[in-house]
């Protein structure tokens, strides 16, 4: 009994160790302040590139799909929210699952699993990458943009509901979720085949899918892969279903779309729980490097 | 005489020893270099599909009656996004500038000041034994992907005329591509680090080669000043030619218009080094 207490009382206290270590990677990027400006402005130069391209190509067309009705704005409201996603997976787990492969190619993941803390944790939030927000800022003022245009315009001018914006902040949230368990699942398989450079790119073409209205794949030979990146690796839900939310593409909605949220909070939570199964799988198979 | 003729085959021979050396090394790993080559694909097919969903669109509203953006039908825009890959595998030099910057930062430079060997010489003839080894294990994924896809291309083949246009444009857009990397490299002779420089260059590399979206669909007055550029040499300028978007008798104009960008990058390349080498200071052993 007194020994079931005392190891409660090691237990770490994961929010104060997780912003230590938002704090001394922080730190580290003002050592370098130049070069992170530079990264800063790069990562916004990219998304001005993005913005440019979509611009473009809404000046030849109104939608995106015949009767999609994913116009502009909407579709813009999209973007952003790709963006808000993509910049938290790459500030907080990108850098840690970099890191990860390469702490079981050395070897070093043994002092990571000797430390007092969970293992899946330490690992998985050990660096922030904090110049990646910036896609993060440049993604709210895209969605500002969007949603005051939706708001101002003269057919169907809207305008979101609390209740709207706190849904889309909770399937963000999901969102990130499923994108953090694949990031976990494609980092764990470098324990059995030792290196993975072609997975991180497998992650960046996989995740390439996700940019996109869904049923824009649902047609002719997209089908299975319709199928495959909606349920089998849920990487289509991402960004679909808090866009489809905040955005309504088609109004009134399809019952069909309350089905995806569902299995959408289905899929975040097995995904959640899979990669933890994978992780913890793979950590019995690993076997230190060198001597 | 005797002497003239024994430096010149002195002078092969180094270069075909350079060649094999690049060869085998790259030949180490392609397994690997197969796989990626075929997944480099992938994106290709989220552009179909969102192509596909714009046109899908522009039919059901049918005021554009042509069925064309910027001159390009559905099927001719993919087919383009398709031979950009093909110009990229010519033009993109992964590596060239920042081995450059890094090679003059850690005084590795000086190994070619001191060898009879000439630096911009040596890094082309490994460029070419590279992608020589690389069209040689990247020719099986190529072609099944482009066999696939056989249907976008609406055309056929094109005359024997365009054909060796194209291959022209891919030889100098190689070149082109080489020598403008390597002039960025020898801004390492003044500035020590051009990572970043290099990822702006990268960037604006991506979406003015055409990369991106063929070139025509930019807005007009923009259109003009990036076709000046010569980066839609990397990219557009070859796809373009394939899918005969310029007219045959343009085709000798640009050709040669092309021409003068290479011997302008050559000579760039040239003097940036030179000028860089009686700046550069070693120390050390």
């Amino acid at each position: 009994m007194l020994n079931f207490r005392r190891q409660k009382e090691v237990q770490p206290n994961y929010g104060k160790v997780f912003l230590t270590f938002a704090k001394n990677s922080l730190i580290r990027d003002m050592t370098f302040r130049t070069n992170f400006l530079l990264q800063c402005i790069s990562s916004v130069g990219w998304t001005l590139m993005n913005v440019g391209f979509y611009l473009i190509l809404f000046q030849f067309t109104d939608t995106l799909g015949a009767e999609s009705g994913w116009d502009r704005d909407k579709f813009f409201l999209f973007l952003a929210t790709t963006w808000f996603i993509n910049s938290i997976v790459q500030a907080f787990f990108m850098p840690n699952a970099e890191e990860f492969s390469e702490l079981i190619r050395t070897g070093g993941l043994d002092f990571a699993l000797l430390k007092p803390i969970d293992t899946q944790f330490l690992i998985s939030f050990r660096k922030v990458d904090w110049s990646s927000l910036s896609n993060f800022a440049a993604g709210i003022v895209i969605a500002f943009i969007s949603l005051r245009n939706l708001a101002i315009r003269e057919t169907n001018p809207m305008t979101p509901t609390i209740m709207e914006v706190s849904l889309y902040l909770i399937f963000v949230s999901l969102g990130i979720a499923i994108m953090y368990s694949l990031m976990i699942c494609l980092s764990a398989t470098s324990v059995w085949l030792g290196r993975n450079q072609t997975l991180y790119n497998f992650w960046f073409y996989i995740t390439n899918f996700s940019r996109y209205p869904m049923e824009m794949y649902n047609r002719g030979w997209g089908r299975p892969l319709y199928g495959l990146f909606t349920f089998v690796i849920p990487v289509l839900l991402v960004v679909n279903v808090p866009a489809r939310i905040l955005a309504k593409p088609l109004d009134p909605r399809d019952s069909s779309e309350w089905l995806l949220v569902g299995w959408c909070l289905i899929a975040a939570l097995t995904s959640v729980v899979f990669s933890r199964w994978v992780f913890f799988r793979a950590l019995s198979s690993y076997r230190s490097a060198s001597s | 005489m005797l002497d003239v003729s024994s430096k010149l085959s002195w002078k092969l021979s180094s270069w075909v020893m350079i060649f094999r050396t690049a060869l085998e090394e790259r030949l180490v790993y392609r397994g690997d270099f197969a796989l990626g080559t075929l997944m480099r694909f992938l994106p290709i097919i989220t552009q179909i599909f969102l192509w596909f969903a714009v046109f899908d669109a522009i039919d059901q509203k049918g005021e554009n009656t042509s069925g064309m953006i910027g001159g390009f039908s559905f099927e001719e825009i993919v087919a383009y996004y398709l031979l950009t890959m093909l110009g990229r595998a010519f033009s993109s030099m992964p590596g060239l500038a920042s081995g450059i910057a890094k090679q003059i930062r850690e005084g590795e430079i000086k190994r070619y000041l001191i060898q009879p060997i000439d630096l911009i010489t040596f890094l082309l003839l490994n460029r070419v034994a590279h992608k020589f080894a690389y069209y040689v294990i990247a020719a099986g994924p190529f072609a099944l992907v482009f066999f696939l896809c056989r249907n976008y291309f609406v055309d056929g083949w094109p005359n024997l005329t365009t054909v060796i246009a194209f291959i022209l444009s891919l030889i100098m857009g190689f070149l082109i591509g080489f020598f403008l990397e390597a002039s960025i490299g020898m801004i390492g002779f003044w500035f020590l680090e051009v990572s970043s420089l290099l990822f702006v260059y990268m960037l604006f590399s991506f979406f003015l080669s055409g990369h991106m979206f063929p070139l025509t669909l930019l807005p007009d007055g923009i259109e003009q000043l990036v076709t000046f550029l010569p980066l839609k040499y990397l990219a557009y300028f070859p796809a373009a030619i394939f899918l005969q978007k310029i007219p045959e008798d343009e085709l000798l104009y640009e050709l040669g218009l092309e021409a003068c960008w290479l011997v302008f990058f050559i000579i760039l390349c040239r003097f940036a080094y030179s000028r860089g080498v009686k700046r550069y200071s070693g120390f050390g052993g």
